[in-house]
């Protein structure tokens, strides 16, 4: 009788309804395992409680609290709300900002196990996850990203007052569809700082204006500064910073004919791009680390008797459904569930970290036997991405258990090829083609800006590096390469090459910019 | 300490903005959808609530650079192998392969179609974007009053049949209270008693003081009565005057035979607008049917666009009838009356003069607008109608009308425009 009072008096909540008090107490709980047990080094959090619909708002403008505005969101908008009023998706349960203080939505319609379940997954998982990530650190400033979309936002809006709602959507779909080839992917010395972005763009704007002079336009050009020094063109590339790969960066340094307002456009939807770069990169380990740790938080919630056998029960279901995994030949299947991969491979490491079989030693010598889950999970969150992630971690025990299989899927062939399956001679090749699915530089096309045409016509002329014989899709490449000729103000023209042979393979000539964008 | 912050409160629909560039955006693909859902309803029903409506997606399309699904080499890998070894070869699977691997664009892109629904204001705002009701008919719009009454507050004074009741029994109460009358339950505890000592007979000289007591009583509430005219409340109502805010709509059209069906459908797609228009405007829409041959009939919607008549082409006695129901039932004091004839613009030469006589005399002053629309199909040669020709006189002897011919589907909507967009747009 005593024993169960004690065990009542340790339960952080019994019902499914939650209130502000049993929020907190219940963070405060998790906060305990998850810093003091766990040693988990999140940002300190912010929990929102938004209802369902702010939840589809949320949705439809890439999850961030606020953003520019733009007619593609009202799409996406309009799609999510249809698709969840006919019962056709559900919504997530939360949405986590990487930002510092990080933000953490939950929805008012949860139950309180779930409250408990979404704050252990968000406001630690992956907020330690974006805190300690080498890509998140060098790439991202969760500092000052809500004060730049703030800055975006209203900039956007004052431009669309002062030049037009037309004009701006038109540079904005422009930037749009380039986004994906608006990131550098080769981290630079020193974090950006997006506050310093802001004071830079306000300074450069002071300097264009006082230093205006419109005498130099009139100066006679010297006979001998026309003259073609530069037969191969090598010298007017390095000038240009040629070739380049971040497409939005050169137009909005290099465009001739863009007004000051479009650059900074371009630039605001850069820096976006860039922002979200490591989390395209990192979505198996980032709800694979969220995961793991909800798992581990919520267990230990349950040892201790801070939760109910009950709720307990209502958090395993949860669970199970988010890392739920069907099989290739099932009608659910909808691709490999990152949540379920991400978890599985954790989950392995810690039992090769435990109790690891004679394989797993041959494999992982590192760390196999080394009792240090914990440790090898935060090394691993801390200095990997997805691809070499898998790479590095997918153990053999784990393919046999997915039954994971590689097929080779040739165009040109009516049939597909087993490749390699789960067995000792496919392991590793399996497992570098599951790797290569994750890594985002063979999956986005190599698109590089290689030359101007600066003599002539001022035709851009960019290059496509074909990979494994795959070209570009052409309707969408058509639409890309118009807005792009947009924003340059001349023609662009493509060609897709293959590296090896220096072969072209296929070509977009002079596309021409409508001239409306004048 | 972590901070807790309830955002439920936050302003809705902070989407709003981005929907309605979107829309702006896919208008024209939203007329179109909008104007072939409607071709299948009622001309009452179209508009109603939402309008699930699906759009081609071009321009819609948000392109980016990304590969070709059907070029080169691509490797997946996927789970749940079953029964395959390495080199086995299996048929390619239907469909591209149900989204195996890294390929299927996350965002549905590369669908032809994008379906989503739209509120009734939404699509009517788009629909009547910059039309406005005729110069005219506006101006003596804002003028058309009914005198209408409306509560305000209460007076002491009034009709028995407006007293209010709430109030005057809390004024009885609270006085009766204050002036403290003695309650029913009082007097008749004291009769009881009374009663009592009465029967038994001891006590005597409490019994006298009892029967003192109880006249005291009964004067008291003599004195101070249940109700008092002063309690009195009534509701007062004062008369204002308030604008029409309903509508009669009268569609006539010429069923002989030598109206087609396709011609009645376009006589459909233009009442429809006409019914959708006014709807925007006024808070109650009265739709009325009169086909005419020779002879003219009230009918229902049904009969009105489906069913088959014979008979000469007579349009005065529709005009007649149409006088008739306004006389009936829809007093020009009361409401707005607008009428959209459709015809092949043949009448009986005849009854041309007739035709004049009534529109002159009795229909044009009680209509807010007459709109005429002559369907007709390509002749080859142009020449004006019976009715073309009566009906021009009288609009330009600047009468609340107008008219216009329409040949094909896609003229409706730019005709009905033309009608109803105010002439400084117009330009």
């Amino acid at each position: 009788m005593i024993s169960h009072f004690e065990s009542d008096a340790r339960l952080l909540y019994t019902g499914p309804d939650w209130d502000y008090r049993l929020v907190r107490k219940a963070f405060d709980a998790i906060e305990r395992i998850a810093v003091d047990e766990m040693g988990l080094n999140p940002y300190p959090s912010q929990v929102e409680v938004i209802s369902s619909e702010q939840m589809l708002d949320a949705y439809s403008s890439m999850g961030m609290p606020l953003f520019y505005r733009h007619w593609s969101f009202g799409k996406h908008f309009a799609r999510d709300e249809m698709l969840y009023r006919k019962g056709m998706t559900g919504l997530a349960y939360e949405i986590v900002i990487n930002s510092n203080p990080c933000l953490c939505y939950i929805m008012e319609e949860n139950t309180m196990t779930m409250q408990t379940l979404v704050m252990a997954h968000a406001a630690f998982g992956h907020s330690h996850f974006f805190r300690n990530n080498q890509l998140f650190k060098a790439w991202t400033d969760a500092d000052s990203i809500l004060d730049y979309l703030d800055f975006a936002k209203r900039y956007v809006s004052e431009c669309e007052e002062r030049y037009g709602a037309g004009e701006v959507e038109k540079i904005l779909d422009a930037a749009h569809a380039l986004m994906s080839h608006g990131v550098h992917r080769y981290p630079r010395r020193q974090p950006m700082n997006l506050k310093r972005e802001m004071e830079r763009e306000r300074e450069r704007r002071r300097f264009e204006e006082q230093t205006f002079s419109d005498i130099w336009r009139t100066l006679p050009k010297r006979a001998d500064e026309d003259g073609d020094e530069d037969p191969n063109g090598d010298a007017r590339r390095r000038s240009l910073g040629l070739p380049e790969e971040n497409l939005l960066y050169f137009l909005e340094k290099r465009a001739p004919k863009l007004a000051h307002w479009q650059r900074e456009i371009l630039r605001i939807v850069r820096v976006v791009s860039q922002y979200f770069y490591p989390q395209k990169q990192t979505k198996v380990m980032n709800e694979g680390c969220a995961t793991t740790v909800h798992y581990a938080i919520m267990n230990r919630l349950h040892e201790t008797g801070q939760i109910t056998d009950g709720s307990f029960m209502e958090f395993l279901h949860a669970h199970t459904n988010v890392v739920f995994q069907p099989e290739f030949d099932d009608r659910r299947f909808s691709g490999i569930n990152p949540y379920a991969l991400g978890f599985g491979i954790l989950q392995d490491m810690k039992r090769i970290c435990e109790k690891p079989t004679d394989e797993d030693r041959r494999w992982f010598p590192d760390f196999a036997g080394n009792q240090d889950a914990l440790g090898t999970w935060k090394t691993a969150w801390a200095e990997y991405r997805d691809e070499s992630f898998i790479l590095q971690f997918l153990s053999p025990r784990m393919m046999r258990e997915w039954r994971l299989f590689s097929v080779l899927d040739d165009a040109d062939d009516d049939e597909l090829e087993v490749e390699a399956i789960h067995d000792e001679s496919g392991y590793r090749e399996v497992r570098r083609a599951l790797a290569a699915q994750y890594d985002l530089a063979r999956h986005e096309p190599d698109i590089q800006v290689v030359d101007v045409d600066l003599t002539g016509d001022r035709r851009l002329i960019l290059e496509h590096r074909v990979l494994d014989g795959r070209l570009l899709e052409e309707r969408n490449t058509l639409m890309v390469l118009r807005h792009l000729a947009n924003l340059w103000g001349y023609p662009v023209s493509l060609v897709e090459v293959d590296p090896r042979s220096e072969d072209l393979l296929n070509a977009y000539e002079d596309v021409e910019p409508d001239l409306r964008l004048a | 300490m972590v901070n807790i912050v309830d955002r439920r409160l936050n302003p809705k629909d902070k989407s709003l903005a981005n929907r309605q560039r979107f829309i702006r955006r896919a208008k024209r693909q939203i007329l179109d959808a909008v104007r072939d859902v409607s071709a299948k309803r009622k001309v009452t029903e179209v508009g109603h609530g939402e309008e699930q409506i699906r759009i081609p997606s071009d321009g819609l399309q948000e392109p980016s650079f990304r590969k070709d699904r059907d070029t080169g080499t691509r490797r997946h890998v996927v789970p749940g192998n079953k029964e395959y070894h390495a080199g086995d070869r299996i048929p390619r699977p239907d469909g591209g392969g149900g989204g195996r691997g890294s390929g299927g664009s996350p965002d549905g892109e590369g669908e032809d179609e994008f379906q989503f629904t739209v509120s009734r204001d939404e699509f009517l705002d788009l629909f009547f974007e910059n039309l406005e009701l005729p110069e005219l008919a506006r101006t003596q719009l804002s003028k058309v009053e009914q005198q209408g009454i409306q509560r305000a507050g209460f007076s002491v004074t009034g009709s028995p049949a407006s007293l209010n009741l709430t109030r005057t029994m809390r004024n009885s109460l609270s006085r009766r209270l204050a002036l403290r009358r003695p309650k029913r339950e009082e007097i008749l505890a004291l009769d009881r008693e009374i009663d009592r000592l009465e029967r038994t007979g001891k006590d005597p000289e409490g019994l006298r003081e009892l029967i003192r007591q109880r006249e005291a009583l009964t004067r008291r509430s003599r004195l101070i009565p249940y109700i008092d005219p002063i309690d009195l409340r009534f509701n007062r109502f004062v008369p204002v005057p308030r604008p029409i805010s309903q509508a009669v709509m009268f569609c006539l059209m010429d069923v002989s035979g030598s109206m087609t069906e396709d011609m009645k459908d376009l006589a459909k797609r233009f009442f429809m607008l006409l019914y959708l228009f006014l709807e925007r405007r006024y808070r109650h829409v009265d739709i009325v049917f009169i086909r005419h041959t020779h002879i003219a009939q009230e009918v229902d919607e049904e009969t009105f666009f489906y069913s088959r008549e014979t008979g000469g082409t007579l349009v005065s006695p529709a005009l007649r009838e149409m006088e008739r129901v306004v006389r009936e039932r829809y007093s020009p004091a009361e409401w707005n009356i607008y009428a959209a004839q459709a015809s092949d613009g043949d009448n009986t030469p005849a009854d041309n003069p007739a035709v004049v006589q009534m529109l002159e005399e009795v229909i044009l002053p009680v209509c807010r607008y007459f709109a005429y629309i002559e369907v007709a199909e390509e002749r080859g040669w142009e020449s004006a109608s019976d009715l073309w020709e009566v009906y021009e006189q009288l609009v330009a002897a600047g009468h609340p009308m107008a008219m216009r011919k329409v040949k094909k589907r896609a003229d409706i909507f730019p005709v009905f425009q033309d009608l109803f967009t105010p002439a400084e747009l117009r330009a």
